[in-house]
């Protein structure tokens, strides 16, 4: 996501960063890139000019010709710019204090509001709340049975007393709604709307309705982040329509520039709330502006990473394998079991694109296989007990036979055997003398200062966390070095080396 | 005849029955939820064949064009159709409100399933769609087909001189 827009950002500073001093006329330059790189991403016009101007206002003050690094300070007002245009600060879902919290949500047909409003109540289940999802899209041919499959997958209660298809009047079914989650004490109810046009006003005023009927807490407007420069005019006429509390951006996980979602905040003055990355309920998180600039600046999000790492990673789970590496009693085994905690982080890939710099290496992680951690786990799953507990004593034959097993080759098993051993010979060392100091990272290009200051600190408090940073980063540099030929496993295996 | 070879999305295949009910279709229906799409369409083939029907139509489950494994699994659809018969048209449908991406859309999909006409959506929002112009001229795909609301007669054949004056005016 923001990949392209990315790509023309980050090629515009790099030219600004071999000069010292830095003159109106190349921050005019620069301005230029910028803005030609917001227009091809979507980004609406007027959009465009403010974001621009306040850029320059800032860049040709004091503040830059002061500055001992002017390049370094040009990048840091982009980016604090940026953070303004998506939002500023994050805001959180507010919660009635009388529950139950009513969350609306409303957009364009196939805007995807069906698919979130499952997305976001498991996310409020997992948080301990019970949410209750009522059908009101009695529009959309089936659209109730939708909702009712993905509230099953969520594993939340749907409210649904009509049937759809055109029949039954969803202004009362939201109203009933509520009455039936104050009498079951649901603590959220999210009501999943119709698709509209902005234009078509009898539509609109049905949705003006329900948000009478229900008063909610939030009204969540639901965008696709493809869409264009008619972006502008979709978040108005719902502003104006229906009145919004909040964005939400979803397919974030195509490749579109995404400059939808910096025109949208900044024209409605809403701020995004939530992006969804994918078709999996469970692909959905919190927006952060601050941490999406940096992202879009090609200065990683390692916070958004740690976090997933610890919400994967079993903190006793971590004690216990701290304490095999200690103990030097680590097996392939343990590897296997590593190997699907990694797992369950959701795609190494995706966690890598969230590394600083990633961008400079987005050839290579499209090249990444994540076959390989399957063709992994299938060698030594193909492996007796003896031999994951005891690699020594693979022979030629058994090694033969793990590879007919596991539908591979000798050499592909040769080579897991070897990264295991020198991994946990690596793992040794590491348990004896604490933690490395994050390896590898002072080559990682496109890395900021300060950030990498307060990243480690924050890496340091868990315990899950900070072990499977690496991970990550190891496998970051392994795709790099491997550029060009199939990266042979090592993502994975060395990545478990430092653990 | 139409092939409800959405076998992913919740309630998709529910959705095209009723869709096929008002347009008094025959629906090919997978067996179980979550089937070999590919497995739909040829089915859908192979009936419309037998029954002699004038026009099979093959409904296909969303997908972004950066998936790979799911560009594949259309390139597969496509195949395993061709078996049967060849493909008159492989229309690809794109929301008006799509911006530069819908050009990498249309790049993407011309490439694995030789998409020969676009139909653009939404038209009867504020949205106008302007991305088709580039698509013709980078691709040389035309547009076909416009939908503009949600009734099941709500669409019309392109008409180029309409659609411009829609642009500028």
């Amino acid at each position: 996501m923001f990949g392209n827009l990315s790509e023309r950002l980050v090629e515009t500073f790099k030219n600004l960063r071999t000069k010292g001093k830095l003159s109106p006329a190349d921050i005019d330059a620069t301005l230029r890139e910028i803005r030609r790189a917001l227009l091809e991403a979507d980004v609406a016009l007027e959009v465009v000019k403010a974001f621009t101007g306040s850029v320059r206002e800032r860049a040709m003050g004091d503040e830059v010709s002061k500055a001992l690094n002017p390049a370094q300070q040009v990048v840091q007002i982009v980016n604090e710019e940026l953070v303004k245009i998506l939002g500023g600060e994050q805001r959180k879902l507010e919660f009635s204090k009388k529950p139950p919290t009513v969350i609306m949500l409303a957009g364009l047909q196939g805007s995807g509001k069906t698919t979130l409003a499952g997305k976001l109540a498991k996310w409020l289940k997992d948080q301990n709340q019970t949410p209750l999802l009522v059908a009101a899209d009695l529009q959309r041919p089936n659209a109730v049975n939708q909702l009712q499959v993905v509230g099953e997958r969520a594993g939340v209660d749907v409210f649904a007393p009509e049937p759809g298809n055109g029949k039954g009047d969803p202004v009362k079914v939201s109203k009933d709604a509520i009455k039936h989650a104050e009498k079951k004490q649901y603590s959220v109810v999210i009501v999943d709307t119709a698709g509209r046009l902005g234009i078509d006003e009898e539509l609109m005023k049905q949705a003006r309705d329900i948000r009478k009927a229900t008063d909610p807490d939030e009204v969540l407007f639901v965008i696709d982040s493809m869409i264009g420069q008619d972006a502008v005019n979709v978040a108005k006429a719902f502003e104006d329509g229906v009145g919004i509390t909040g964005v939400v951006l979803t397919k974030l996980d195509g490749d579109a520039r995404g400059g939808a979602a910096l025109s949208v905040a900044s024209v409605t003055g809403k701020p995004i709330m939530f992006s969804s990355t994918g078709e999996g309920l469970d692909a959905f998180e919190p927006f952060y502006p601050d941490r999406m600039a940096s992202r879009i600046l090609d200065m990683g999000d390692v916070l958004t990473l740690i976090e997933q790492t610890q919400k994967a990673f079993d903190e006793g789970e971590a004690q216990k394998m701290a304490d095999k590496l200690a103990s030097e009693t680590f097996t392939l085994e343990d590897f296997l079991d590593q190997m699907q905690q990694l797992r369950k982080m959701g795609s190494l890939k995706s966690m890598l694109a969230m590394m600083p710099g990633a961008n400079q290496m987005k050839a290579q992680l499209d090249n990444f296989d994540e076959g390989e951690i399957n063709r992994t786990e299938a060698i030594i799953r193909s492996m007796t007990p003896t031999e994951r507990r005891q690699p020594k004593v693979l022979n030629g034959s058994r090694r033969l036979r793990i590879a007919n097993g596991s539908g591979t080759s000798v050499t592909e098993v040769n080579s897991l055997v070897n990264r295991f051993e020198q991994a946990a010979k690596m793992m040794k060392t590491v348990a004896k003398g604490g933690m490395p100091q994050m390896p590898g990272m002072p080559n990682m290009p496109g890395m900021g200062g300060g950030f990498i200051g307060g990243k480690s600190k924050k890496k340091d408090k868990g315990k899950g966390g900070s072990k499977s940073g690496n991970p990550a980063k190891r496998a970051a540099e392994e795709a790099a070095r491997r550029s060009g030929e199939k990266p042979n496993q090592g993502g994975s295996g060395s990545a478990f080396g430092i653990n | 005849m139409i092939g409800a070879a959405d076998t992913f999305r919740a309630a998709a295949v529910e959705q095209i029955a009723t869709w096929a009910e008002r347009a008094n279709a025959q629906l090919i229906r997978p067996e179980s939820e979550g089937q070999d799409p590919a497995s739909v369409a040829f089915k859908t083939v192979e009936l419309a064949l037998k029954n002699d029907a004038d026009v099979a139509i093959i409904d296909t489950a969303g997908r972004l064009q950066n998936k790979k494994d799911l560009m594949a699994e259309l390139d597969k659809i496509r195949r395993v159709v061709e078996k049967q018969a060849q493909i008159s048209e492989t229309l690809l449908v794109l929301d008006a409100t799509t911006g530069q991406n819908g050009l990498v859309q249309a790049k993407a999909f011309a490439e694995v399933a030789n998409v020969t006409g676009i139909v653009l959506t939404k038209l009867d929002g504020t949205a106008k769609g302007g991305i088709v112009y580039s698509i013709q001229r980078e691709l040389g795909i035309p547009v076909k087909l416009v939908g503009v609301g949600e009734g099941i007669a709500d669409f019309a054949f392109f008409d180029a001189r309409e659609f411009a004056k829609g642009l500028v005016g």
